[in-house]
């Protein structure tokens, strides 16, 4: 049973990976991060519920919290790139390639 | 097949059909749609696992605070509404490869694990054991996050604030 929990969030983690490495738009490549996370979560809950105690609720509460801030500093930037270069196509925002 | 696993199936099947649409949908609206979805089907999951305080922050924080902060993102950087431009990029053949080995990768070590066939344990989770952890085991990263959350805060605010 422990397996199906796991099997389940690393299918959500590879979705999301999809996500990050083929989403043009800026937002979307943080939809897919925010996938990967979710899947981290589900994993800690599963471990806490067969043998890990209250240490994988802990760490839920930590990432969800984590997740919260990094979405809202990753927004952030996203709204002033669309400020200053009116796209948030990740094809067009190219400034620091060699 | 007992009742946690029928609900573990319905639930798995919902949550994966969310997932797939949040990465391939064309409308970044809809992305965003399927995302909630898939949050609060974890939030079921949640509840099979017998964590019923983290299936309520998952609701509030995940399906309820991110999802919001999505939207006006999305909001404010479109240039057209209802626009369904192409929403992938040139490596799709690839991507699907990588997230496909990782998936196998990780598959094939957790058939090969040993893994605890019953529930419960030394020291089962309770909320109760959840608050105490926070503020004696766990409180130096506890209050750590909590600067982070500020740190994360007044970032934000600065970051995308208008220029006089």
């Amino acid at each position: 049973m422990l397996r199906a929990y796991l099997l389940l969030a690393a299918g959500v983690f590879a979705i999301g990976l999809f996500g990050v490495l083929t989403r043009r738009n800026a937002v979307g490549i943080l939809l897919g991060i925010e996938l990967m996370l979710n899947a981290v979560n589900i994993n800690l809950v599963a471990f806490a519920r067969y043998g890990a105690g209250v240490a994988g609720w802990v760490l839920t509460l930590f990432t969800i919290a984590i997740t919260v801030a990094e979405i809202a500093v990753g927004l952030a930037i996203v709204i002033v790139i669309f400020r200053v270069r009116r796209t948030v196509e990740a094809d067009h925002l190219t400034l620091l390639r060699g | 097949m007992t009742g946690e696993a029928i609900g573990l199936v319905g639930l798995a099947v919902l949550l994966l059909l969310a997932s797939l649409q949040v990465v391939l949908a064309r409308n970044l609206f809809h992305s965003v749609l399927w995302l909630a979805l898939a949050l609060v089907a974890t939030a079921g999951l949640f509840l099979l696992l017998h964590a019923e305080f983290l299936a309520a922050a998952q609701v509030l924080l995940y399906a309820g605070g991110v999802v919001t902060i999505v939207v006006f993102a999305i909001m404010l950087t479109e240039r057209l509404v209802g626009e369904s431009i192409q929403q992938m990029n040139r490596g799709i053949g690839w991507g699907a490869l990588v997230a496909a080995a990782v998936f196998a990768t990780v598959a094939a070590v957790l058939f090969r694990a040993p893994l605890p066939a019953e529930p419960g344990g030394p020291d089962p989770a309770t909320l109760a054991g959840l608050g105490r952890a926070l503020l004696t085991a766990w409180v130096l990263p506890f209050e750590a996050l909590a600067v982070l959350l500020l740190a994360a805060l007044l970032a934000a605010v600065h970051v995308a604030r208008t220029e006089e």
